[in-house]
């Protein structure tokens, strides 16, 4: 009802379109409500070893292998239980969090920062650049990553940059087969060629105006990319490729408790609960990111 | 060399703006040809097939065809904007095969176009007041004449249009702001590339009556592609009917108009609406 009294009076002054807005707003709460466990859970992984309340990490050999509190055996004062060395699993749990968040983080940034420009480039530009870097996405796109990644880690030794130097390879690719699909769209757009009009110069169009015009894209790509990142590394410490000790991550984790599954199953359990949940949400809050950025799926 | 003409077109630009020289023409195309290769295939297709064209300044010219006729294409070659053709062009007295980048893109502000899609001609992302501020930061000189509330005014839109973005005008509105652009520019010559089509009919009128004032109050001449022969004769002086990428017929409006001595010109002629009736009465 109060739709239709909008749509008729789309001109009476009014400078903005209520009907349009409001859809806008419901994908703007969505990323909201994703965004928050997401942020509850940074925040509680950065913020909780601060506070001394959580359980000495130590080991200690006289209480290995203790179950959940909520178990018959376990104890309070190791909530999610201990592992074969007797250290906490929910003070591991938080403090290799860290390393995962951050590996997922700039894993990411190094994948999406050569992937966006090398898109850009070769949309933008055409030609033998485009043909170039076409190339050398398909090919990277039909090389197995474990099979790069063993190459790589075989060669180098696992260390963390070694695993984000694996991260930037096998995720650039995808990046830029989306951006330079996306920029060749833009700019056939009539406003670049008004802009050349005007006398812009070709930086100026690339840079102020087709590079605003990805960002949503890219925002929401690189959102999907921490996930990826976080899955890869957890893949590659699964395997003992990717991080080892004394660092450890939540895949790292998972690694040391596939042996003790068959009697002590929460010591692989809650990372790779850790690991589902947050993949998950930001895998959510990027799909929502670029339903909220396509105009055309807004509008809809 | 380059740097000569560059030092000549900044030093009397103002001058050379107000005042053009009578004998040169705004454009004078020769002989173009524009040629697609199809990449997969190797064929030919030409889009624009030997065609010359003259504009002098403060005249207006419409260039009407069916579509995929080469109208398009023949604007944008001769205007040295994205399509690249064969044939000589002669653009304010400068050659378009023989001039650099620096000094094509010194030439540029001179032409400016008005396209079919008002809401893909601006940035989605920049409201019109971002944009107008970036256009004055590219030509400095040329756009200091007057102020972004005037310049609305001129193309009668309200100065709390400036806040909005793109999404939020409405076609004419967009349109609008679009000739506000290009009017700021003080060009030579304005391309109108089918600029009503996209419009209701209110607001065609409108656009139309805007365009023609704008032409007639900077001087600049107006390169007019459309189909719709009645916009052609009520904005044009002369018009050229295209082909298949060739001109059939060309001359002053009310002479095509009224005599058509090409076949293709009549049927399309007959083909407006309304025609019949005008002819019996």
């Amino acid at each position: 009802m109060s739709e239709l009294e909008i749509e008729l009076a789309p001109h009476a002054g009014e400078p903005l379109k209520p009907a349009k807005d409001r859809r806008r707003r419901t994908s703007r709460t969505s990323v909201f409500w994703l965004g928050l466990p997401l942020g509850v859970i940074t925040f509680l992984v950065f913020v909780l070893p601060l506070t001394g309340l959580l359980p000495d990490g130590g080991q200690d050999l006289t209480a290995t292998r203790l179950p959940p509190a909520f178990l018959d055996g376990g104890t309070w004062a190791h909530p999610l239980g201990t592992n074969k060395l007797g250290q906490d699993g929910l003070t591991q749990l938080v403090e290799s969090g860290r390393l995962t968040i951050m590996i997922g983080l700039v894993g990411a940034l190094v994948a999406i920062g050569p992937g966006t420009l090398l898109g850009l480039l070769a949309g933008y530009c055409r030609g033998w650049v485009d043909k170039t870097i076409s190339i050398l996405i398909d090919a990277q796109l039909a090389l197995p990553f474990i099979l790069i990644a063993l190459a790589i880690i075989a060669n180098r030794g696992s260390s963390l940059p070694v695993l984000f130097l694996v991260l930037a390879l096998t995720g650039w690719a995808s990046c830029a087969r989306v951006t330079r699909s996306a920029t060749l769209s833009i700019r056939e757009r009539q406003f670049v060629l008004g802009l050349r009009a005007a006398g812009a110069s070709e930086a100026r169009i690339v840079f102020r105006h087709v590079l605003p015009n990805l960002a949503g894209t890219v925002v929401a790509l690189a959102t999907l990319q921490v996930g990826t990142a976080i899955l890869v590394e957890s893949a590659l410490s699964f395997l003992g490729l990717g991080v080892v000790p004394p660092h450890s991550s939540w895949g790292s984790m998972l690694a040391a408790g596939q042996d003790e599954l068959s009697h002590s199953w929460w010591i692989a359990f809650f990372p790779g609960l850790a690991i589902t949940v947050l993949v998950l949400l930001v895998n959510l809050i990027g799909d929502a990111l670029l339903t909220h950025n396509d105009p055309r799926k807004r509008r809809r | 060399m380059s740097e000569i003409l560059e030092t000549e077109v900044s030093a009397d630009h103002g001058r050379r703006l107000r005042a053009p020289e009578e004998s040169t023409p705004v454009l004078d195309v020769d002989d173009l040809v524009v040629e697609h290769r199809n990449r997969t295939t190797g064929e030919v297709f030409r889009a624009v097939d030997g065609v010359s064209l003259r504009i002098d300044a403060g005249e207006s010219v419409a260039v009407v065809g069916e579509s995929g006729s080469g109208k398009t294409t023949l604007a944008m070659a001769a205007t040295g904007l994205g399509v690249r053709g064969s044939g000589d062009i002669q653009l304010l007295g400068h050659s378009l095969a023989s001039i650099g980048r620096r000094q094509l893109r010194e030439l540029r502000p001179e032409v400016q176009v008005v396209f079919q899609d008002p809401h893909g001609s601006l940035d989605p992302r920049q409201s019109v007041r971002s944009g107008l501020r970036e256009l004055r930061g590219l030509q400095r000189e040329r756009t200091s004449w007057i102020d972004d509330d005037g310049l609305l005014d001129r193309v009668r839109l309200t100065p709390d249009m400036l806040d909005r973005y793109p999404h939020q005008l409405s076609g004419g509105q967009a349109q609008r702001v679009c000739i506000a652009r290009a009017l700021l520019m003080r060009p030579r010559l304005i391309v109108a590339d089918e600029p009503t089509s996209g419009l209701d009919v209110s607001v065609q009128a409108d656009v139309l009556k805007l365009l023609q004032e704008t032409q007639a109050s900077t001087g600049a001449a107006l390169l007019m592609i459309s189909h719709d022969l009645a916009v052609v004769r009520s904005v044009c002086d002369s018009v050229h009917v295209m082909f298949r990428g060739k001109v059939v017929e060309s001359g002053p409006c009310e002479t095509v108009f009224k005599n058509p001595t090409n076949e293709y010109t009549r049927e399309l002629l007959d083909a407006m609406p309304g025609a019949r009736w005008r002819a019996r009465r």
